[in-house]
């Protein structure tokens, strides 16, 4: 046992292990993250239900939330660390370098991540925490509850978007900006995990590649759907 | 045609080392990149300058000694091919050629493009013994082997070590060169006997080594001159997975006096 976690934190093969398999987990936390979220465009009654749902779970609720800011920590740990190997490795750079087949999200996912990470701080302030970090006050007031179909009362979280997306037009900005950054990073980090992991096969090797390639699109389309529909004054 | 290069000239390991413009005259477009650099060699020969150093051996592709990065793709870019079977053909009269040693810590410059790949030795060294039964001759067949299984190892035994993949990483990562040795001989009955053992001690050295990770760029994959296979690293990945899980290292090899 002491030998295995040795060898998983310390060798290079086991840190990108870590790094895949919390990769995997959060990657299938932002589809669903960006699945619940699209409810918006279904009316106020159905992301409240899903909020109040999710917020009904008390005993899963905290266990889930350190889970995944554990996985976060291992992720951002192990990524950091094998930067740190990867810029010592090369102490003199080419005059000229090509990059041939590598994509430009393949060389950017240790910097994109750690733009996501600070974004995710900062989304956590937002929406969660509820401080005051984008110009709506969520906790000041009633303004923010939503009495359910069996009349009680609910957090409002269709009004905290609307509210949330439109005070500041920044806000909006920055979440577009962080979600296409997340979408280049899953593109490359969804198929380069099951590289990692020893999972790759060529016989499903190229219906992963298009899967990469369509979440990360989806998760684009999706996630910045949402601010860009209330800026432009779609949802009210 | 006529080139200019800027080359790397390096003194020896202790040098910071710089690019140097020359030109290379009347080169004929059927010479290969090396005989244009022994023309050039020639030339600063007769002017009483020192030679470009540069590694080379069998100058025919198979025996992975020439290594320069060539206008930033190890081996010319040429695909499938070694900077020696790289001709003048592919490039245009007037061209200016950026050339550079691989670049590594783990490869340290010794003199201009000659770099020290003798940590690439000291991975195959800690990868160790493969089992033989002493006695008579076995038979030719006395093992079978698939014939894909044999065709696999074969794709990964094609590496002749020269060490593009580490050049052309990002990382400076051996991931394809260690992946290539370790799936020869883990697709094979006669290499599977210390699989395990064997991929973590070839692991263990890489690191030590001082190479980068990998980031599944697939550059490695796009310069081998031998066209090793990206997917040979998640061979390795998946070895080294099922070896640290079984512990095989916890026991000390016994015996052998």
């Amino acid at each position: 046992m002491i030998n295995l976690l040795k060898n998983l934190f310390c060798s290079s093969l086991g840190k990108k292990f870590i790094m895949a398999a919390s990769g995997c987990v959060l990657f299938l936390f932002v589809v669903g993250h960006c699945v619940g979220n699209l409810q918006v465009f279904l009316g106020p009654e159905a992301i409240n239900r899903y909020g109040a749902f999710l917020q009904g779970l008390e005993e899963l609720l905290w266990p889930v939330r350190i889970t995944l800011v554990t996985l976060v920590i291992l992720h951002f740990w192990s990524a950091s660390r094998l930067t740190l190997e990867n810029r010592a490795a090369r102490p003199v750079a080419y005059a000229e370098w090509n990059p041939t087949v590598a994509s430009y999200a393949s060389r950017t996912m240790f910097v994109g991540g750690s733009v996501i990470g600070c974004f995710i701080v900062y989304h956590i302030l937002h929406y969660t925490a509820l401080v005051n970090v984008g110009g709506g006050n969520f906790t000041s007031s009633a303004q923010f509850e939503w009495t359910n179909e069996h009349g009680e009362k609910i957090h409002d979280i269709y009004k905290m978007l609307i509210v949330g997306f439109s005070v500041k037009w920044w806000v909006s900005i920055f979440y577009i900006v962080a979600v296409g950054l997340l979408s280049l990073h899953v593109s490359h980090g969804a198929k380069a995990m099951l590289q990692s992991l020893g999972l790759k096969s060529k016989s499903y090797d190229p219906a992963v590649r298009c899967f990469a390639a369509a979440v990360a699109a989806f998760l684009f389309v999706g996630y910045s759907s949402i601010p860009l529909a209330i800026m432009l004054g779609f949802l009210k | 045609m006529n080139l200019t290069l800027k080359v790397w000239r390096q003194k020896n390991a202790s040098d910071t080392g710089r690019l140097v413009t020359y030109e290379a005259k009347n080169i004929i477009p059927d010479m290969s990149f090396l005989e244009m650099l022994d023309v050039v060699n020639e030339e600063l020969m007769q002017k009483g300058e020192e030679p470009i150093a540069f590694d080379s051996d069998c100058r025919e592709g198979i025996c992975g000694t020439c290594s320069m990065v060539v206008n930033g793709t190890p081996h010319g870019g040429m695909k499938g091919t070694t900077v020696c079977q790289c001709h003048m053909r592919h490039f245009k009269d007037g061209d200016v050629i950026i050339i550079e040693p691989w670049r590594a810590r783990a490869f340290p410059v010794l003199r201009d493009l000659v770099t020290d790949r003798s940590s690439f030795d000291r991975i195959i060294q800690a990868g160790g013994f493969v089992s033989v039964n002493t006695g008579g001759t076995p038979d030719g067949n006395a093992i079978p082997v698939p014939k894909t299984d044999a065709d696999v190892a074969m794709d990964a035994a094609a590496c002749i070590g020269c060490g593009a993949c580490v050049a052309a990483c990002k990382n400076a990562s051996a991931m394809l060169f260690v992946a290539a040795k370790v799936s020869h001989l883990a697709n094979l009955p006669q290499g599977r006997v210390e699989r395990e053992r064997r991929a973590i001690a070839m692991i263990n050295q890489m690191d030590s080594e001082g190479f980068g990770n990998c980031t599944v760029t697939g550059s490695c994959e796009a310069v081998c001159p031998k066209e090793v296979s990206l997917d040979f690293i998640a061979q390795l990945n998946r070895e080294y997975g099922k070896a640290i899980l079984k512990n095989r290292m916890e026991r000390k090899l016994a015996g052998g006096g």
